[in-house]
């Protein structure tokens, strides 16, 4: 019956080209290669938000008037509705740690030469997505927290030159954070981003695959005096060596989901003060910690401006490296991209923890 | 003969079928809704005895469902759960005939809840009805009796 099966739709789908590149596909494996498995794990907290996200929108309503209590509803009379709630919150905080790990792993193993240019492109671009999935979903329990959160996260924009203004009322459907913000990003938190996510994971996943793992330069050129690397099977070796991992993340998100729940908060209110140590989200903390920190004026420049055309340029720059790390003329690795990547390491890591601190 | 090669590919199907269990099993509670959390209505007020005319019938809320509160001819109050008893249709005073009428399937129900013809099962779940306050001023008031 299986065998009837498989026929038929190999016969349709040519499955046996498939099975035959599984077979051979192998994974190099050298000192470098536990980094492998961190663009595994980062896909496997995709996949926890898109199923967690899916049970989410059978109870949730995305309106100002009952968004606060659906949630409330979910988390107090929905069987395992806490438990839903709190994987998708830990796992959204997990997957960006996570995204920022393997950006940095392929970073200084320098995974983006020629030919995976492109599917850094993707990778970065992704990254980009996964914040705007954390900033858009901050807001749809509708607290507090949230509330003000946004409004000062969507007034940053504001200080864009040119099309700030347009970019502020763009983004909270409105001149200031209302309902409809909140439908807005409803919108954007789960069709628009899902639908970004889809095509360039797609795309992320099959360079991927096309072009095999890159190996980092250290074992490339041992490969070039004549080394054999050894190899290990895609299947099943190297897949369960990546289900394995998917079982610790599970693990560390399951644990992080039972033993400390993420907070609903009060409802907000559009009249109420400010709360006391409002912050953003931990990996917006050091952006808006180093906003803080610039003086309202610098040259004649609207400090806040200056900064976030810093960001700007950061995100170019980033997306750029592969075209920007140029070899030596003698052949070595240049050592101004590895330096670049540990002064951002050093600087997000320091400001994050400034931030939490001075808040 | 269960090799030892065959024993741990069983060991590995047995976890992952376990962790399949334990995701699957709080997704189906979870799709399932709860009962009801509303809270139960016992009493509203339908409004100041002065808006109903005589022979004229209006819907009210009552908790999450309608309720159909009739004024008599002879200016008595009468409610009644305005749930059709057939498909849950909402029933209407019908002026003509002074009696309840649901459009969906010519249900026909008498001034007392009970079925005239028609469809509906069961009476209309009959609520008791009390004037409160000042004479002239009175509160309407619906309760399930």
């Amino acid at each position: 019956m299986t065998e009837q099966l498989f026929a038929w739709l190999d016969e349709r789908l040519d499955l046996s080209g498939l099975r035959a590149f599984v077979a051979e596909k192998t994974v190099p494996v050298h000192r470098h290669s536990v980094w492998y498995y961190m663009g595994g794990i980062t896909l496997f907290l995709v996949g926890v938000q898109v199923a967690t996200g899916i049970l989410l929108l059978l109870y949730y309503r995305p309106s100002a008037s009952e968004a606060y209590e659906s949630v409330q509803f979910i988390v107090s009379q929905v069987e395992f509705g806490w438990l839903i709630r709190n994987l998708h919150s830990w796992s959204a905080n997990l997957l960006i740690l996570m995204a920022f790990v393997h950006l940095f792993s392929t970073f200084f193993l320098r995974a983006y030469r020629k030919p995976r240019e492109l599917t850094w492109i993707t990778g970065v671009l992704l990254l980009f997505i996964m914040m705007g999935f954390g900033f858009s979903g901050y807001l749809l329990p509708w607290n507090e927290l949230a509330f003000f959160a946004t409004k000062v996260g969507t007034g940053i924009a504001g200080a864009l030159p040119f099309v700030g203004d347009f970019m502020v009322r763009f983004l909270r459907g409105g001149d200031d954070v209302t309902g409809a913000t909140l439908t807005r990003f409803y919108g954007i938190h789960v069709a628009i981003l899902p639908a970004m996510t889809t095509a360039l994971l797609g795309t992320h996943l099959l360079l991927i695959q096309r072009q095999g793992m890159s190996v980092p330069p250290s074992v490339e050129k041992r490969e070039k005096a004549g080394e054999t690397i050894p190899q290990e099977p895609f299947f099943p070796n190297y897949v369960l060596h990546d289900v394995m991992w998917w079982y610790v993340a599970l693990a560390v998100l399951a644990a992080l989901a039972l033993f400390l729940p993420w907070e609903l908060g009060k409802k907000a209110d559009a009249f109420a003060a400010v709360p006391a140590g409002i912050r953003p989200e931990w990996y917006f903390l050091a952006m808006f910690q180093t906003l803080k920190l610039i003086p309202s004026h610098v040259l004649g420049f609207e400090g806040e401006m200056l900064g976030v055309m810093g960001f700007n340029v950061a995100a170019v720059l980033l997306f750029l490296v592969p075209f920007l790390d140029r070899k030596n003329p003698d052949g070595r690795q240049n050592p101004f991209i590895t330096f670049a990547g540990v002064v951002a390491v050093v600087y997000l890591i320091v400001f994050t923890i400034y931030g939490y601190l001075a808040a | 003969m269960v090799t030892r090669r065959n024993f741990l590919d069983r060991l590995l199907a047995l976890g992952f079928v376990s962790t399949a269990v334990s995701i699957l099993y709080p997704v189906w509670r979870y799709i399932i809704p709860p009962a009801a959390a509303e809270p139960a209505t016992d009493s509203v007020i339908a409004g100041k005895i002065a808006e109903f005319k005589p022979n004229t019938g209006a819907l009210v809320k009552f908790g999450t469902k309608p309720a159909i509160l009739v004024r008599t001819s002879d200016g008595q109050f009468k409610a009644f759960n305005a749930v059709c008893t057939h498909l849950e249709c909402t029933v209407q005073y019908k002026a003509e005939t002074s009696q309840i009428w649901c459009a969906c399937h010519n249900g026909l129900y008498d001034l007392s809840g009970s079925v005239v013809s028609g469809p509906p099962p069961r009476p209309l779940e009959v609520f008791k009805v009390n004037l409160r306050g000042e004479p002239g001023q009175e509160d309407v008031v619906i309760s399930r009796a």
